[in-house]
């Protein structure tokens, strides 16, 4: 019955044009979309918390880095191989975060706002003392771990390619949740999350769901991409400003719909990368995001998405 | 013996700055139910604006205080209206994330302006010396001077008619209406003072350590560690949490790396944060009361 | 700084294209942390490397197979960060068709590079990562042109021998890739040297107060300090070592007291040592290339700074490259990599040669450090060598400061 709707293909579609792209040999144009790919998983992920339940996850990026983290391990010091590396991460990253969960998504609003921060640096802080993982020093792969996907070139094409799925599942997840009672009960909690308790959501155990299952596709992400750097430490695994972004990007392109967070991640992308290497504005990246959001939320609280349904309100029947 | 005795007393004069930094967070969040996120942006710029006028101007440290008080307190006044009024009334969450990307466009400003470079205030005052350790006399001047700023706050907010008046509006405000007072005048003072404050511990701050444009974000970091564990909303508990943090990390570093100190508050904040939302002053209220 | 880097930005726009129409010309990529906490250092190892760029220029360019070829940089700032480093040496790789690469400064972020230089089978030259850890990857392309951090404080170390062999020595450094692997190695040298290790801890790189672990020190009864990180916490660490009035007679501090700025401490400089790849005051005799006082002089000269070790590194990194392509009498890469393996030459800035044992490709395994002081020169804050004695113009202070 969800594939009568056409929003489902449009995913779909999306994807696949996403994944040829770059036609098999354009690095450069891949290398800026597997960026783009990573702030669409980030934010649709974040955008469940964040849109949906209506709770700011500030250390999203703590899922990323300890998925990267458990990845790069596995496969160094356990030589296991990709595919079951990242879904371990994958897996072991959701439920320290439904451990996490269970703790601070007991507080509301800007509590959890804050204990996300301090999660994510309780984390990175930890990860810098832990010698196993490498500590400060972090982890790096022997180019040689390139081999068992063919070789460096192909290594990183076949990584491109597992990046575009994960992001495909990412907008599927956060379509499906949205489609289901689960997520009308997230919906509910996000207006008024009292009320919602007394009309029969169980508010705990949703939140926590949501929580731990907005873990998962980006701890696999992580996993993917420091194997892609062959290198992981704490600053760059447990980058706050990453975080930062997600957030930027799912609200400005429209917070609690799908394709918001994908539009407004690859509208950031392209400015970013223009920024980067452009010598006068690099560091005017911060200031940049931060303008474009301020803007949104005292001006467009919907984000792009909200201005287009506003404008065009039969685009919603369509485009979500 | 008297190495952890000078380290612990060390901790609580740095923790009483911190502390006083921590109230600039907690008076607005008990105010408006705002939380200032361009607090680490301020407590930076309250260190630039004594880095210039001590570089570029010659004013003595310690009397550029003054100035830079008064320009956090009128930068509060301009934050508020730009970004924090009309969030007022809105959900949590969007006066989060105005505030938010107001910081992000200071810092990135500033980045861009002044890059990383680390700065540092030529302070010199002498040190007071008890056998081999010495408690730099920057430290013991800092955490005099909070005390002050401290008691001058207090005495704004307990013997003052504009005082009264913003304790009335954090307790309720619209009753404050009712009886006449004007209360959107009093939520930007308010949002003033705490920026103010933020900005007079940046200065402080920046007669002990040296600093750079992303020195915020830490700062930042551990004023709510120091809000929480107080209780956000109650500036009295912000002091004696900033002192409590750092007592307990000058009787924690004699004893274990150093690079273990930040994973210990942030577990602690986490903890504080679910079990004691009230700050671990709550618990002692609570005995009392029983 | 901004003005002209635009400026520089919008001539190479309009050079751009009249130096890529020529087939004449060779292309070195690298990235530069221009902002972020190593821009110190980064940059002045660029504007090393920038010199060497113009005097090769101004020569004519690197012969080779009977072509001069001329040089131009294309950089980008990574910000200190790796995020970015893989991104930008794609680019420098892929869009900008750079065929040599220069690699960022720092440790963490060479090994970030390098995974991109080798996949693509790019020669690049390291003058700012000294971790062996990054050559130990099994990497074909990757060469070291100076000192690895496992040597990072043996001079210091042998300094310290000749004046107490007894010392206590407290180890306090950076939690980062480099100077954890310095001390790593340090320690188990110092071991070996008979000190006992009388506190050995590692602070957050970001951190600004220091009295908590100075307290450390001071109670640990310490004689001796080997540490630090890079130039802010090192230069911040000195500073506080002299507040606190540490009771130290021996104080070596990683790459801070190596730079220029390092003066600007006053007093607080007085008496700190640092390992130094090199000094202007160095009696190497160079096979080719400028002595170091010519180096040092002429670079003064034409840039009004004064030369460090991150400068000269930068220099030497461009006189390598140059020497091999000159050997091999080409720019292909497999014919520069092979004249980089056969490379053993000294300059300026001392004997290079490159490891080609599989396991350590390219780690620098000729290079020596020095040990330089900042004493009172006739009223002036000074850097003087102070070991290896081979190369001293002073001797080392030793007392408490």
């Amino acid at each position: 019955m969800i594939l009568r709707r056409p929003f489902f293909w449009i995913i779909g579609i999306a994807m696949l044009a996403f994944a040829a792209a770059p036609l098999g040999k354009n690095v450069e144009l891949r290398e800026s979309l597997v960026l783009a790919a990573v702030y669409i998983i980030l934010a649709s992920n974040l955008n469940m918390m964040l849109g949906y339940a209506g709770y700011v996850n500030f250390g999203s990026i703590v899922f990323f880095g300890l998925g990267g983290y458990f990845c790069l391990f596995l496969m160094s010091a356990r030589d296991w191989p990709l595919i079951p590396a990242i879904l371990a991460g994958g897996i072991a990253v959701s439920f320290l975060a439904f451990l996490f969960g269970i703790g601070i998504l007991r507080l509301r609003g800007v509590y959890f706002a804050l204990a996300t921060i301090g999660v994510n640096e309780a984390v990175m802080a930890f990860v810098n003392n832990f010698e196993p993982w490498g500590g400060a020093t972090g982890i790096y792969l022997s180019t040689g771990i390139f081999q068992q996907l063919g070789g460096p070139a192909s290594a990183l094409w076949i990584v491109y390619y597992l990046l575009v799925a994960t992001m495909g599942l990412s907008l599927y997840l956060s379509y499906f949740v949205k489609r289901s009672k689960f997520g009308l009960g997230l919906l509910a909690i996000g207006q008024n999350e009292d009320a919602a308790a007394v009309l029969g959501v169980p508010t705990p155990r949703y939140k926590a769901l949501i929580y731990s299952a907005s873990a998962f596709l980006p701890a696999v992400a992580g996993g993917l991409y420091f194997f892609k750097g062959a290198f992981i430490q704490p600053p760059d695994a447990f980058d706050l400003q990453l975080s930062t972004e997600a957030i930027v990007i799912t609200m400005l392109g429209g917070q609690g719909t799908i394709l918001g967070p994908a539009l407004g991640a690859f509208l950031y992308e392209e400015l970013r990368g223009w920024l980067l290497t452009s010598a006068t504005f690099s560091s005017f990246q911060l200031v940049i995001a931060g303008a474009l959001l301020l803007v949104i939320v005292l001006f467009a609280p919907g984000g792009l998405m909200g201005l287009l349904h506003r404008r065009w309100p039969n685009l919603k029947r369509f485009l979500e | 013996m008297i190495g952890l005795l000078a380290s612990i007393l060390d901790g609580v004069l740095v923790g009483a700055v911190y502390g006083l930094a921590a109230m600039g967070i907690t008076l607005i969040w008990g105010v408006m139910n705002v939380i200032n996120l361009t607090h680490g942006a301020m407590i930076v710029a309250g260190m630039f604006g004594l880095y210039f006028l001590v570089a570029a101007l010659g004013v003595p440290a310690y009397a550029a205080l003054a100035p830079v008080l008064v320009a956090g307190f009128l930068v509060g006044l301009a934050l508020y209206w730009i970004a924090v009024h009309r969030m007022v009334g809105q959900p949590p969450l969007m006066s989060l994330l105005s505030t938010f990307a107001v910081n992000l466009v200071l810092i990135g400003l500033g980045t861009a302006a002044w890059g990383t470079v680390l700065f540092n205030v030529q302070v010199s005052l002498p040190g007071f010396s008890i056998g081999r350790y010495t408690f730099p006399g920057t430290h013991m001047m800092a955490a005099a001077l909070t005390a002050a700023i401290a008691g001058v706050l207090y005495l704004f907010l307990y013997r003052t008619r504009a005082g009264k008046a913003v304790r009335a509006v954090a307790g309720n405000r619209d009753a404050a209406e009712l009886v006449g007072i004007p209360t959107t005048r009093i939520l930007a003072l308010a949002f003033g003072l705490g920026v103010a404050l933020a900005s007079v511990s940046g200065a402080l701050i920046a007669t002990m350590f040296p600093f750079t444009v992303l020195s915020g974000d830490a700062y930042q970091l551990k004023s709510f560690v120091v809000t929480v564990l107080g209780g956000l909303g109650n500036p009295t508990g912000a002091l004696v949490a900033g002192i409590a943090l750092g007592l307990v990390e000058g009787l924690a570093t004699p004893f274990m790396p150093v690079s273990w100190t930040l994973v210990i508050e942030f577990a602690l904040f986490v903890v504080v944060l679910i079990a004691l939302p009230g700050g671990l002053l709550s618990l002692r209220i609570r005995r009392r009361r029983t | 700084m901004k003005k002209t880097a635009f400026a520089a930005a919008v001539a190479m726009l309009l050079a751009g294209p009249a130096f890529a129409a020529g087939d004449d010309t060779i292309t070195i990529g690298m990235t530069v942390s221009q902002t972020g906490a190593l821009n110190v250092d980064s940059v002045a190892q660029l504007k090393g490397a920038e010199y060497w760029r113009d005097e090769v220029n101004a020569a004519g360019g690197i012969k080779a197979g009977g072509k001069r070829y001329k040089v131009r940089f294309v950089e980008y700032d990574d910000q200190s960060q790796g995020g970015r480093v893989q991104q930008l040496y794609t680019r420098l790789i892929v869009q900008d068709k750079a065929q040599f690469l220069f690699g960022p400064y720092s440790s963490g972020l060479t090994a970030t590079a390098a995974v991109i230089s080798e996949q693509y089978g790019r020669i690049m030259l390291i003058g700012g990562g000294a971790e062996a850890k990054t050559y130990q990857l099994g990497n074909k392309y990757l060469f070291q042109c100076i000192t690895p951090a496992d040597y990072y404080l043996t001079g210091a170390i042998q300094a310290l021998k000749e004046k107490d062999a007894r010392a206590k020595v407290a180890f306090v450094y950076s939690d980062d890739p480099f100077s954890k692997a310095v001390v790593a190695a340090a320690r188990a040298q110092a071991v070996e040297a008979g000190f006992t290790v009388a506190l050995d801890e590692s602070y957050a790189p970001s951190t600004t107060d220091f009295s908590p672990i100075i307290n450390k020190i001071i109670s640990s009864g310490a004689d001796a300090f080997l540490g630090g990180g890079h130039y802010p916490d090192g230069a911040t660490l000195a500073r506080q070592l002299y507040d606190q009035k540490a009771p130290l007679k021996y104080v070596a501090i990683l790459v801070a007291p190596d730079s220029p700025k390092f003066a600007t401490l006053g007093s607080a400089a007085l008496g700190i040592t640092v390992p130094s790849q090199w000094e202007p005051q160095v009696k190497y005799k160079p096979d080719f290339g400028p002595t170091p006082e010519e180096f040092a002089k002429s670079y003064q000269a034409k840039t009004s700074l004064e030369a460090d070790y991150h400068t000269a590194s930068g220099y030497v990194t461009g006189m390598l490259l140059q020497h091999a392509i000159e050997q091999a009498g080409s720019i292909e890469p497999e014919k520069v990599t092979a004249a980089l393996e056969k490379t053993d030459v000294t300059t300026f800035f001392g004997r290079d040669k490159f490891s080609t044992d599989p396991k350590s490709h390219g780690l620098q395994i000729a290079h020596q450090m020095v040990l330089a002081q900042w004493q009172m020169k006739n009223g002036k804050l000074e850097k003087e060598m102070v070991w290896p004695d081979a190369a001293k113009t002073a001797s080392l202070v030793f007392a408490q400061h």
